[in-house]
């Protein structure tokens, strides 16, 4: 095991991978950074600093710099993953997915099933995306929700660097198109790495805690706020299931609903705006599928119905903190 | 002229069956037996064929949503094509896509495209890998006037010349996005491919209604292309002999229009006078490719017409290779 941070542990296992599959090809805009410079290639290397050392190990055929064309980028994806490869493009921010929507959803996600299953889209699409570094309204949504109601897509948001090389490396051996989501609040966060080849599956929610007092689900870097948020109950004994979902499409619902039966109480934390949202989309599966088991309304924690704000102090507001997940917990074991 | 009978022959076989099997489906759609929207190629087979004929299955193409042409000339299965039209199990797709969403990529049939537009990306991607494989091979992206407005089709244009992969823009200009005309669409002085000189690829023109001019202009193309130095584009201007889907009444049409075009500009005419004048082929085997096509048109239908329904039960299969 080597410690790492989840950027290093992006960057280490796509090397890893482009250099053990030749199929495998990088595109997006700065993924190499400096084409058409005095400064030449790498010059900037990628603004997140994930993509370095790529393009002088494998050169311009793999690793490609795009202009800022986030259709093409998606689209040109989708053809060399219909042409046998298997593309990463890198949206630079989650919020540029509008621009290529149409790519997404009405060609990478449906060819396999429109050309009846006679072929595969293996493209693994990067997004960096979630709030907190004041990006304001174009620049820090969570889009996950909307790709994950996307029959066709899968989506992944590794929390731990741990998860971010098994997730990646499942995402690049796997046939399907991933919807890959980076936090960009979380490349910093370090951890253990296993060494070697190593696999998340798909659909594997992580038990985080174990406290059997009440149900915590939820996914990205509200993980980590939850977590914030579980250490203060602890302090009042209060012990929480606090589940990091790993992959919202497919979903752990047997993780899900086997921990609300033993809790009776449901609490959802999501990133996002609350209409249609993920912690919806959850507290759904619960009432439908465990009303019986049921001791409290679901708790949802989420942003108002509002873009996200530039402040800082506006954007605080905006985005779940622990203080409120912490307050919902509270909310959701005092009902009766 | 350098093709040889042979070629000529097939050729005009792969017009005819194009030919043929939209004019079928053109009387079939009035029985009401074919579900959902159908876009007729009829007019336009002297581009898909002059284009296709250079092409290996090796190479790719991507298509549109008048895509039939496109799947008949770079080889797909006939009758599995009419299955598939006609919705059933045993269709190109199974029964999942329909007119517009036909693919076969064991034949480098990369999908036909509901999204005018969607497909010009694809092309560049399809390209880029094939640059990574090294063999030469092309990626086509057949559009036409309407996509020719699309932003995705600008961005591949641009991203095929700054990443200079072998990537072909097909444009084929039969004068009607939908039901608006060429001239007041395509604002570049009716012109689509000095579009693609403006992003920095050459760009050549031919008679799309003329199998020669198609056949051997994309020659000159393709030797660029496969010679590594980058994206081109060619305009072919050429005509829609239906509607833009089938049930369009065509108020748009001038009068006499239809008339017109299929007695001036119908490239199975000229292709059997250029041939004949030339002495190349005699009528009479052209009657006979006519009349092989044709037994192969009814027997598809026939065979579609009495093929099983897909089962309800599959409904949600296909969409995952594999779903937790």
């Amino acid at each position: 095991m080597a410690v790492m941070t989840i950027r290093d542990a992006i960057v280490s296992t796509l090397h890893s991978e482009m250099e053990r599959d030749p199929d495998i090809l990088l595109l997006g805009e700065d993924v190499v950074g400096g084409n058409g410079t005095a400064g030449g290639p790498e010059a900037i290397g990628g603004i997140w600093g994930t993509s370095g050392g790529l393009f002088e190990k494998f050169g311009p055929n793999r690793v490609i710099d795009t202009p800022i064309s986030e259709s093409a980028i998606v689209g040109a994806a989708a053809g060399a993953a219909l042409a046998g490869k298997r593309p990463v493009a890198e949206l630079m921010f989650a919020d540029f997915v509008g621009v290529s929507l149409d790519q997404l959803w009405n060609q990478i996600a449906k060819f396999r099933y429109m050309f009846g299953g006679k072929t595969k889209c293996p493209a693994v699409v990067r997004l960096i995306y979630g709030a907190g570094m004041n990006t304001a309204a174009q620049h820090s949504q969570s889009v996950y929700a909307m790709l994950t109601a996307m029959p066709g897509l899968k989506v992944v948001l590794p929390v731990t660097p741990m998860d971010a090389k098994g997730l990646l490396t499942e995402a690049l051996r796997g046939d399907d198109p991933v919807m890959f989501f980076e936090h960009k609040a979380l490349y910093g966060v370090k951890g253990e790495v296993p060494d070697g080849d190593y696999r998340q599956r798909f659909g594997e929610a992580r038990m985080v805690r174990e406290g059997g007092d009440i149900t915590l689900v939820t996914c990205g870097r509200m993980v980590s706020f939850s977590e914030k948020a579980c250490d203060k109950l602890a302090a009042d004994g209060i012990g929480v299931d606090l589940i990091d979902l790993r992959t919202t499409s497919p979903i752990d619902e047997e993780a899900i609903l086997d921990s609300v039966e033993q809790t009776g109480r449901l609490v959802v934390v999501d990133e996002s705006p609350p209409r249609c949202s993920l912690a919806g989309d959850i507290a759904a599966l619960v009432t439908t599928k465990a009303f019986s088991s049921l001791r409290a309304p679901p708790e949802l924690v989420t942003g108002p119905h509002s873009p996200i704000p530039f402040a800082r102090e506006l954007e605080r507001a905006w985005v779940p903190s622990p203080q409120k997940i912490e307050a919902a917990v509270r909310r959701a074991l005092e009902y009766r | 002229m350098q093709l040889s009978r042979d070629e000529l022959l097939a050729a005009y076989r792969r017009m005819q069956t194009i030919r043929m099997f939209e004019d079928r489906l053109h009387d079939e759609i009035k029985t009401g037996e074919i579900p959902g929207f159908t876009h007729l190629y009829a007019g336009q087979e002297a581009v898909a064929v002059g284009i296709c004929d250079h092409l290996t299955i090796e190479d790719m193409i991507v298509s549109t949503h008048r895509g039939h042409g496109h799947c008949i000339a770079k080889g797909c299965d006939v009758k599995g094509m009419m299955q598939e039209i006609f919705g059933r199990a045993g269709g190109l797709c199974k029964g999942r896509g329909g007119s517009m969403h036909i693919a076969d990529l064991s034949v480098g049939m990369l999908g036909a495209n509901g999204i005018v537009g969607g497909g010009a990306p694809q092309a560049v991607g399809a390209a880029m890998a094939a640059r990574l494989d090294g063999k030469g091979r092309v990626a086509i992206a057949f559009s036409g006037d309407g996509a020719c407005n699309q932003g995705t089709t600008f961005e591949a244009m641009n991203m095929a010349v700054v990443t200079k992969v072998p990537a072909i823009f097909v444009f084929e200009n039969n004068h009607y996005s939908e039901h608006t005309g060429v001239d007041y669409a395509v604002g570049t002085a009716k012109d689509i491919a000095s579009r693609a000189e403006a992003f920095g690829m050459p760009a050549w023109r031919a008679n799309g209604c003329d199998y020669f001019d198609t056949y051997d202009t994309m020659r000159e193309l393709l030797e660029y292309v496969r010679a590594g130095n980058g994206p081109a584009a060619i305009e072919l201007d050429t005509e829609r002999f239906f509607g833009h889907f089938e049930g369009d009444p065509q108020r748009y049409r001038g009068k006499g229009e239809l008339d017109r075009i299929r007695e001036d500009r119908d490239c199975l005419k000229a292709f059997r006078a250029r041939v004949g004048e030339a002495k190349l082929i005699d009528m009479a085997d052209l009657d006979a490719v006519d009349a092989e096509v044709a037994l192969l048109i009814e027997a598809s239908v026939v065979e579609a017409r009495a093929a099983p329904a897909p089962d309800p039960a599959t409904v949600a299969d296909d969409v995952y290779v594999d779903y937790v």
